[in-house]
């Protein structure tokens, strides 16, 4: 970690531009559309809300591109599974965007268990001057028509039009924790706890399952998939990670069953840092593959990690998170925060990765510097339009003035949702129900 | 709490107004190396292996567990019990022998089973009334949270496989999962060998049988599992 002044300069400075307060529910999720045009974020009521970047006019400066709420609409609704007694949560755990193919845009939500496709359209023209129907619609009296006239379309007032096009629906025994869209347009996935399926998006009943962990035995269950995602390019390559570190790279024309990885990417643990909660603070949490496609970028408990697909060894670099939570680890156990899932996500030019940690941090790290730093996310601490602040955790020893203590995070503050735009500096952060969107104002050639 | 040591000393200067701190009260964790299984006391391990077991329950207390968090649990249990097995004096081990019936209800959810890829068609249906027994009355665990092994009266022939050797440890956790067989959901349902592992003889009150299953068959079945319990039972010394 550099000197203050160092730090500032990493990232360039990030203004605050708005702080979107959701209705007291927590956001469980956040991504960005093909073009950063849209962010979509989805909660825990089962809503998605989506947000659209106004296009920059001369006319307001001071709003160049800020981000309006475009559309709100309820995904998913708590539902009861009868036979089993159980209720089905109407979080959403997952949105992702489809690529624009027409004026609609689409984008896929799921909760545990059901995955839903959305188009949204604008309506922003009505037609008007009909011959056989009034203003409201109600027929005419055919004796008062007299002449012809030709409908024309006159503007209205934008409204934006959401309707579930699809629902696939049973596919999944256990939790739904990823989805992801193939480069093909035509196919996505969907991973639970034990197994992936391959959906047509225009087939709702049926899907094929490619990847099936589960074992004969229950009691042999040791391993769960927790993330999954696509190869941005190769349409036949998907990666899917596991609770024990390990990450398995598939291609589907091997087998229409691919339960054997074609590569298997594991890391050996360091033996100066075994402990009893070794496996857990391994289990990767998310996985994202840079838009390169060449490298993949890992969050377990305490680091993220590139890894190389040509290198199965072990990953080209490790950036430590949050390391004072070492020495923590029981009692991060003790309150289950070990168990939390942190996201990741690479800048577009695949330079940057960012994650976030707890007391509403979240962390930067440059790959060509090596530099890093460590902002927060919370209207306490950062005033519209001011700079973010680098922050600091001190572990004991020489502490500065604005540092934090270790002991004083707050760790009901956790950043587990974070995106970033695909093209420029902007990113979206989720702080419980707060989501804060960033942007940095500094040109592009002061850097 | 279960892991209650020692705070470790603060430093006064740096202490600030406290929010939801960590309880820094890992005594037995010297800060300079976090390797703990490199030289873990017993009384340490135990009580991670306490931690830990009350982990487990709370996990298979839910009504649709989270998979992963329980994967988790039971392989640091392992880790645990793995490290604890050398030494020479053990606490007494808590027993938490309704684990596996309660384990049951969530290892062997329902396939829907509607890829067309799937061969089978009668995959892994649940049993209704296996889910609805949840054995709620075992989670009376005691104020420590140890779970009263020989408190719960709705343990029924469980406690047949004997207070202080039914410890779902005794097999390297091997009997938590023992009962969790899919292949008991396959077409071939009400099975004898299947309903033995989800429902004891002394059924409680809400308790929902297969209406097939007659007592007899379910006398045979604890005899079955009490036998092989006793099979599989290492003539350890005092646990």
């Amino acid at each position: 970690m550099g000197e203050d002044a160092d730090t500032r300069k990493i990232n360039h400075s990030f203004l605050r531009d708005h702080s979107y307060v959701t209705e007291a529910d927590i956001i469980s999720t956040v991504e960005f559309n093909h073009t950063g045009e849209l962010l979509a974020t989805g909660d825990k009521g089962g809503r998605v809300v989506i947000f659209q970047r106004e296009p920059e006019s001369k006319n307001a400066p001071h709003s160049q591109g800020e981000y309006d709420v475009y559309s709100t609409f309820q995904s998913h609704e708590p539902e009861f599974d009868y036979l089993k007694s159980l209720e089905i949560e109407e979080k959403i755990n997952k949105i992702k965007w489809l690529p624009q193919q027409n004026a609609a845009h689409s984008l896929l939500s799921t909760n545990d268990k059901t995955i839903k496709l959305w188009k949204i359209t604008e309506r922003d023209k009505r037609p008007e001057g009909y011959n056989l129907k009034d203003e409201e619609g109600k027929l005419k009296d055919l004796s008062t028509v007299t002449s012809l006239q030709v409908p024309v379309l006159k503007p209205m007032d934008l409204m934006v039009e959401v309707s579930p096009r699809r629902v696939f629906a049973n596919g999944h025994t256990y939790h739904i924790n990823s989805i992801s869209v193939n480069s093909d347009c035509e196919t996505y996935m969907s991973a639970d706890d034990l197994r992936i399926n391959l959906w047509h998006l225009a087939i709702t009943d049926r899907s094929f399952n490619i990847v099936d962990i589960k074992p004969a035995n229950m009691e042999d269950l040791t391993e769960v998939i927790t993330a999954s995602e696509f190869h941005p390019h190769h349409c036949n390559l998907f990666v899917y990670s596991s609770s024990k570190g390990s990450l398995r790279l598939c291609d589907m024309r091997a087998a229409a069953l691919c339960d054997k990885h074609s590569k298997l990417f594991e890391e050996p643990e360091d033996p100066s840092n075994r402990s009893f909660f070794s496996e857990i603070i391994s289990s990767v949490s998310d996985v994202k593959f840079s838009h390169s496609g060449r490298y993949m970028l890992t969050r377990d408990y305490l680091t993220v990690k590139v890894w190389d697909l040509n290198m199965e060894a072990r990953p080209i670099e490790t950036y430590q998170v949050h390391d004072y939570l070492r020495s923590k680890l029981c009692s991060l156990y003790e309150n289950d925060c070990i168990f939390d899932k942190f996201e990741c996500a690479w800048n577009g030019s695949d330079s940057v990765i960012m994650t976030g940690a707890y007391n509403n941090f979240f962390r930067m790290f440059d790959r060509n510097t090596k530099r890093d730093v460590t902002l927060e996310a919370s209207r306490e601490s950062s005033k519209p339009r001011a700079v973010l602040k680098p922050r600091r955790v001190c572990v004991g020893g020489k502490r500065r003035r604005d540092d934090i203590s270790v002991d004083s995070l707050d760790f009901t503050k956790k950043i587990l949702h974070t995106a970033w735009h695909p093209a420029e500096n902007i990113i979206a952060i989720a702080a419980t129900n707060n989501l804060y969107i960033f942007q940095d104002k500094v040109n592009s050639d002061m850097h | 709490m279960l892991s209650k040591g020692l705070k470790r000393k603060r430093e006064e200067e740096e202490e600030e107004e406290e929010k939801e701190t960590l309880a820094v009260d890992a005594w037995w964790l010297d800060p300079s190396h976090s390797a703990v299984a490199q030289a873990p006391p017993a009384v340490a391990s135990s009580s991670l292996f306490d931690l830990s077991v009350l982990k487990l329950h709370h996990s298979l207390r839910q009504s649709e567990p989270d998979l992963r968090h329980l994967v988790l649990v039971v392989n640091t249990l392992r880790r645990i019990q793995a490290s604890m097995a050398p030494a020479a004096a053990l606490p007494p081990v808590p027993t938490p022998p309704t684990a596996p019936s309660v384990a049951d209800n969530l290892l062997t959810s329902s396939d829907a089973a509607l890829s067309a890829s799937m061969a089978s068609l009668l995959e892994d249906l649940s049993h209704i009334e296996g889910l609805s027994q949840a054995p709620q009355p075992l989670v009376d665990e005691g104020p420590l949270g140890r779970p009263a092994g020989g408190a719960s009266p709705s343990l029924g022939a469980l406690d047949l496989l004997g207070p202080a050797t039914g410890c779902l440890l005794d097999d390297g956790l091997e009997g938590l999962f023992e009962d969790i067989d899919t292949s008991m959901y396959d077409s071939e349902l009400w099975t004898p060998v299947s309903e033995s592992h989800k429902s004891s003889p002394e059924d409680g009150p809400g308790k929902e049988v297969g209406p097939d299953l007659d007592e007899a068959e379910l006398d045979y079945l604890m005899d079955v599992l009490v036998g092989t319990q006793a099979l599989e039972r290492p003539p350890g010394p005092g646990r």
